[in-house]
Formats: C-alpha cells, structure tokens, sequence
C-alpha cells in the first residue's frame, strides 16, 4: 500500500448562496498521476485554489504528508512545497525566461543581481527537463507550450514536491502534449506527486493512474483501477446521465444565404478572405493557432478596423465599423477570452444578459427594469444557468454558466448571423453537449452560424461546411461528408 | 442546520455592511459629534457644514462617474478656478450675467471635452492628460486674470452663491439637486450602466457594442461642466473670481468618492455611497474646526480616514476571494 502525500479530509468551501466543495475527501499517493475530472461548477477550480492558497477551506482538514497543513496565503503554498500550473500561467511577460524562473529569489550579492549564478541556475533545471530555451529571451516572445515549461521549471527551482496541472494542454499542439506528457511522466518517476485536472478523457486514460470524479462539489467516486473503465463511464458518472452522442448532428434545410462577405482584409489576414453562410447553417473554421481564426472573426465583426468589397446581410449590404453596427445588423460574436472580452466581472447576471440588449429595452436612455428582470430571468430557465440569483455577481460563476450568460446577451437580440469563437473551451463535457445543442437549436430557427474551435471532433461533429485556415488563408471549404480529420489536417498544416 | 443557520445571519451582516457600512459608520460619527463637539448639533452649524461640502460635492458626482468608468480626473481644481475668473472677467466686460454664466459654463465643457477627446480617441492615460490639462487650465485662469483676483461688479450675481430658500443657502441646493439628476443617471439609465459596464470591463463592453469612446467623452465633458458650475458658484460666494483657489479639490473630491465606496479600478460605485462619504469628509472636517484642532493636524486626520476606508474595503473584498 502506497502511501497518501496529500489527503483532503472532509474539506468544504462555502460561498455567499454556492456550497462549492461539500466534505471532499482525497488522497494522492507519491509517486502517481492523480486525475481530476468533473463538469464545470463541480468544485475543480475551487479545489485547486485550496491546494495554492488562495482560497482557505470552510471546514475540514488537508494533510501533506501527515501533517495537517493551514495555507493562509499562496505564499505558504510554494513552501510547503506545492506548485499550480493554471491555465492561464502566471509569468511576467516582460522578464527573461531566467527572471520568471527565479522570481522572489533572485540570486544576489549584496543586493546586486546575480546574473551569472541566475542564468547558470535557470539552464540547469531547464536542462533536466530537456528543455532548450534561451533563459535570456523575454517571455513574451516565447509560444505557449515554452511558457509552460517555464512554469514547470519554475516548479522545480521551489523544490515543489506536489505539482497540479489544470487544464494544461487547452492550446498545446498534438506535438506538444505529447512533449508535456513526458515530462509529466518523467517527474512521476522522480518521485513528485502530480494532479491532473483536465476535461479531456483520452488524456486522463493515457496519464492517470487514479481518477477521481467530482459532481456538485462532491466525490462521485474514486477510481484506483482506470484499465477497469471506460469513456462512457466516466462521462456517465460525471454527468450523472449518459451522452450517447454529444455532439446531436442533425441536417437542416438552409435558407437564403444569411452572411455574404467579399474580399474581408484585415489585421492578422494574408489574403482577402470571401465567406458566405446560409441561413441555418453551421460553418466551422479550423486552423492551427496562429491561422488567424479570431482574426477573421474579429475583422467581419468590426472589432478590428478591417475592409471589405461588400457584406450583405438577409441580402442586404450593410457597412460595419464597429461592433456596435455588427449588433444593429444582428451579427454577434461570442469571443474565445470569457474573462477579458466577455464578461463584466463586476457586474450581475442580470447586467451581464442584458447589457447590449437594453438599448432595445429602454426608451430615452431610461432603463426599463421589470423587461430587464423578464428576460434575464427568461433565459437563466431557458439555458438553466446555475445561478442563486439574478443579482449574484458574473464573477462567482462558474466558465460554463459564464459563458452560457454571454450566449443569453446574445439571444436576447435578433440574431441573423452568430460568430462563435472557441465557445466550448474550458467547458466540460456536459456543459458542451448542452452548447452543442443550443448551437444546433439555434441554427434550425434560421440563424447562420460560425464557429471557430482548435478541436477538430469538434468541428467535424458539429459543422455542415468546414472552412479550413492557414497562416492568414482560407485554404479550402470541404462540406461535411467530405471532411476527414486527415483531410482537414494536411489543409491545416503549414507545407514542410 | 444549526450551522447553516449561522451562516446565513452572518451572511446577512456581511451584506448589511457591504452595502450600508459607510452609512453606518457615518451615523454613528454624526451621533457622537453630536453628543461630545460643542455647537456641533446646530441649525447654524449644519448649514455652515452644508455649505462647505457643496463644492465638493457637485463635482463628486460627475467624478463618481469617472472614477466608475475606470479614469481619473485631476484637472478639476484647475478648472474651478478658471471657470470663477473666466465668468468674472465677461461679467465685468459685458455687464451681462447671463452671458458670464453661459460662456463661463462653455468654456469648462469645452476644457471637459478635450480631455475627453484626448482620453477617449488618442488612448492617452487619463492621469497624464489631466494632469497636463490641470496646468494648463491653472495658466489660463492666471492670464485671464493677469496673476490676481477679480472682482465682480455685477451685485445680482453674489445671490447665486450667498442667497437661500426656506433658509437653506443656494449652493446646498443646488448640490442636492445635482445628486438627484446624477443618482438618477447612474441607476435608471442606460448611460449611467453602461458607464459601470465600462469601468468594470472595457473591452468586453465594447465588444457588447457599447459606444465606449462616446460615453467617455460624455463623462469628462459632464465633469468640466459640474467643475465650471462650482467654480461659478464659489466665484458667486466669494463675489470674485481667484485664479489661485481650489488648489488640492480634486483629490479631495477623489478621497471622498474612494471613502463612500467607489473603486479606482472601475465598475463598482454607487451615489449613496458618494454622498457619505462627502459627507464624512465635511463633517469631520467641521469637528475638527469646532474643537479647535490646528489646520495641519487636520490634514494628517484626513489621510489616515481615507486610508482606513481604502484598507476596509480591501478586506471587504477579500472575503469573496
């Protein structure tokens, strides 16, 4: 019998109306890969934010190594010897690769830099990982899987014995998570005990050894023997029905085409990109990152200045500048960064869902309050966005339920033509499985839609045409029974 | 159950204090001063206290709604002043009030509008631009007034600033109205959501199709026309206009948005909140004058209030971290 690094006992985490852990109990042993997986809202943010420190337990015990631990801040967090890699990493961008490394014990000689001791340090650790990176290159100038190893490395430097992944391969390229699970394995083998939180099953098969599974903020179950189970299962168990098809394609007729654009160029696009969709059609784009999908995205919205030879909207040609006149013209976007481009953090739910839509609502710039709450509260049923109430602050939700708020303030207006940029990401499976089929109800009702996603099922599953970018280029538009992911891939792809 | 029960009355508190603390803490200041500063609960002090946060308060609203949308606005001070000299030299040249009034009013929105211009359309830091508009509105009023005082020769004018109605003096008036319209623009307008909207996340609200350059516009021309009606009103009270007064307002005006509960990064603000917190600021203020306390004293008081606000209200949000 191994024994238990680390070990939650009955750990709960209270917010004002949301119970967002409730009596978790969980051991990982030294030396194992330990997964986490659960819907979004199933505590596995909350969780993690334990572990660092940042958030301090309602109630109940967390022991490292036998010994009970209070963190009080992130700070006590890396010295007992406890990393968190984020999704979203927490480097300085402006620093060398050496600097972030060491950051909070720069080496130093009376208080001067050390800068030989720094980069002699920085090469070292980078070097047991394999890694070749400048130590002196900005961070800013590094790709996203680089700055990852950054992190990782920067994990080691602080002796962190305990390392938790969450989400980490969300925009890694196939090379690079097969990079990442090296040495991810390579540090199981050291002895560190490692915690993977990921929404994407295949990869808890191939690293795990155990795999908890978290609903409501509770332990479904603990698998110790993972051989034993398989995809359905955990899904089942995760959301607590099956998902036979999550992706629930359905044919639709089109109708006349809904978006027509000539020669769109802008920032971020090679050459002049021409799209058109049909009314209650599904366009998916692919691209590698890089491709200059949000790009293209970003352009035909009006949210970057971009030029065109037309846009005809239903047909008719209409001029877009800004956002505000994609919006009149019932072209809306859904951005890829929730956090920066989509939510107000500081505002309600209510806010949140009626913020473009109260322009509509209101007459001489007064607000019209009762409609507000009516159609706020119209699609937190129709979505079933898990809110204690209207009032409660976007920012204590959870992605899912954000990002099924930014869908209701764009259903709140009359949509002809939706842009959908990674809108799946960070989301779990049955939260996706419920976009799916919201994306798909909405198509049926004539809406012409465009979504743009790095995950190839995704696109295959869920698209009638499939538009694939590369390098600032639409390369080719295959329609859905001609679309293989080989076939889609080698369009993707740069030419070697 | 017993615990969940806890947990809900304490809820409760915590929602009471988020939402009334400042009031809280306020009423209770008021009720000691009340008991313990001689001369403090009298009619005449409570008008005499009226009016010395009349100033500040006028421009807290407009400043409530900067601050909101995530900017500063340090030239305020600057603006005061000039709009005082500025009215007082066309009274003077025209013999006409009302023209005074209107092109001194003119020229402080116009002051607004620049910076907003500058802010909103070159993407110039707030604080920089009005800092560099503080000082060039100071130079104005001093070349307007050509480095002293101007006296108004026109007696109809002083009633702005020293004339009552039911025995409360104009200039209270007139900031109590101005909260009102302010209050009502904040909560009952999309202007006033969107200004939140765009304090609490700019790009997102201008990816939702928010006009963000037009409402910042908006909000700093506002600014320099609530800053030329107080410098009007102050120019009224002290029957001339003085380029070198007001020096020091726009942080005033600031702490005491920052004490009622505004934050400085943006989306969070309310006009109750405001008007506490100019209230405290006044009050404290006059108590201190009553017993006496020296003039530098004061000014160390002052800053640890502010400070004590802004450290309360860092753990007041900590909670939900």
């Amino acid at each position: 019998m191994e024994r238990a690094y680390l070990e939650f006992e009955n750990i709960s985490k209270m917010f004002p109306g949301v119970r967002a852990l409730d009596t978790l109990c969980l051991k990982a042993n030294e030396g194992s890969i330990h997964g986490i997986i659960g819907e979004n809202g199933a505590g596995k943010s909350t969780l993690l934010k334990i572990l660092s420190g940042v958030y301090i337990p309602s109630s109940g015990m967390f022991y490292l190594n036998g010994t009970a631990q209070a963190f009080t801040s992130a700070q006590s967090a890396i010295q007992s010897g406890i990393a968190v890699i984020y999704q979203e990493l927490h480097l300085v961008p402006d620093m060398s690769v050496a600097e972030n490394l060491l950051l909070g014990h720069l080496p130093n000689r009376f208080g001067l830099v050390d800068k030989a001791a720094l980069q002699g340090k920085a090469h070292s650790v980078l070097e047991s990982l394999a890694e070749d990176i400048d130590v002196n290159a900005n961070v800013r100038s590094l790709p996203i899987a680089r700055r990852q190893m950054v992190e990782i490395a920067k994990a080691l430097i602080r002796n962190a014995k305990f390392i938790a992944f969450d989400e980490p391969t969300s925009s890694l390229t196939d090379r690079e998570i097969n990079n990442l699970f090296t040495i991810i394995r390579n540090l199981k083998k050291q002895g560190h005990v490692i915690l993977y939180v990921s929404h994407r099953l295949n990869e808890i098969f191939e690293l795990c050894d155990t795999v908890t599974i978290l609903r409501d903020g509770k332990v479904v179950e603990t698998c110790t023997n993972i051989t034993s189970v398989n995809h359905d299962y955990f899904v089942r168990r995760m959301v607590g029905r099956s998902i036979e098809n999550i992706y629930h394609y359905t044919p639709r007729q089109y109708g006349a085409p809904a978006l027509e654009v000539k020669g769109l160029t802008g920032p971020g696009l090679k050459s002049p990109a021409d799209i058109t969709v049909s009314q209650g059609e599904i366009v998916g784009i692919f691209g590698l990152v890089g491709a200059g999908r949000t790009e293209l995205l970003k352009c035909l919205y009006g949210a970057v200045k971009s030029h065109t030879e037309y846009i005809k909207i239903h047909g008719e040609g209409v001029t877009i500048n800004n956002p505000t006149d994609a919006i009149g013209h019932g072209l809306v976007f859904i951005p890829e960064d929730r956090k920066f481009e989509g939510i107000i953090p500081s505002g309600s739910v209510s806010e949140n869902i009626n913020l473009s839509v109260r322009r509509l609502f209101s007459r001489f710039g007064l607000i019209d309050e009762k409609r507000e709450r009516i159609n706020a509260k119209h699609f937190v049923d129709y979505l079933s966005i898990r809110t204690p109430s209207l009032k409660q602050l976007i920012c204590n939700l959870s992605g899912g339920n954000q990002q099924k708020v930014i869908l209701a303030r764009w259903l709140s207006e009359h949509v002809k033509v939706m842009l959908l940029d990674e809108p799946t990401r960070g989301v779990d499976i049955g939260a996706k499985s419920e976009l799916y089929e919201l994306i798909l109800k909405l198509a049926s009702k004539g809406i012409g839609i465009i979504l743009v996603s790095s995950e190839l099922p995704e696109i295959l599953g869920i698209s009638d045409r499939i538009l694939v970018m590369r390098q600032g280029k639409i390369m080719i538009s295959l329609n859905r029974d001609e679309a293989t992911e080989e076939k889609v891939l080698h369009y993707a792809l740069p030419e070697q | 159950m017993n615990n969940t029960h806890a947990v809900t009355v304490k809820n409760k508190i915590f929602v009471l204090w988020d939402k009334a603390g400042i009031l809280v803490a306020f009423i209770l200041l008021f009720i000691l001063f009340s008991l313990f500063v001689p001369y403090f609960f009298t009619w005449i002090n409570m008008i005499g206290l009226a009016l010395s946060v009349a100033t500040v308060g006028m421009i807290a609203c407009t400043m409530l709604f900067c601050l909101a949308s995530g900017d500063f606005d340090l030239s305020i001070e600057s603006t005061v002043a000039f709009t005082g000299v500025f009215t007082a030299v066309i009274i003077n040249a025209t013999g006409s009030i009302f023209a005074g009034v209107v092109i001194g009013l003119t020229a402080a929105g116009c002051a607004g509008l620049f910076n907003g211009l500058i802010i909103s359309k070159l993407k110039i830091n707030a604080l920089i631009t009005t800092l560099a508009t503080m000082q060039i509105m100071r130079g104005l009023g001093f070349i307007v007034s050509k480095g002293s005082a101007v006296g108004i020769k026109a007696p109809g004018f002083y009633a702005l600033g020293t004339g009552s109605f039911l025995s409360i003096p104009f200039p209270v008036w007139i900031t109590a109205v101005c909260f009102l319209i302010f209050g009502f623009l904040l909560n009952k307008t999309t202007y006033g959501r969107n200004t939140l909207a765009i304090g609490g996340n700019r790009e997102a609200a201008r990816l939702a199709g928010i006009p963000v350059d037009r409402i910042k516009i908006i909000i700093f021309t506002t600014q320099g026309l609530m800053a030329g009606l107080a410098g009007i009103v102050l120019a009224s009270r002290m029957t001339s206009g003085q380029p070198n007064s007001s020096v020091g307002l726009s942080l005033d005006v600031i702490s005491a948005c920052v004490l009622g509960g505004v934050s400085l990064t943006g989306g969070v603000g309310t006009i109750l909140g405001t008007i506490v917190g100019v209230l405290i600021m006044g009050t404290v203020q006059n108590a201190m004058n009553l017993l006496n306390i020296p003039t530098f004293y004061q000014y160390v008081v002052r800053g640890i209030i502010l400070l004590l606000a802004v450290v309360f209200d860092q753990l007041k949000q900590r909670r939900y971290v």
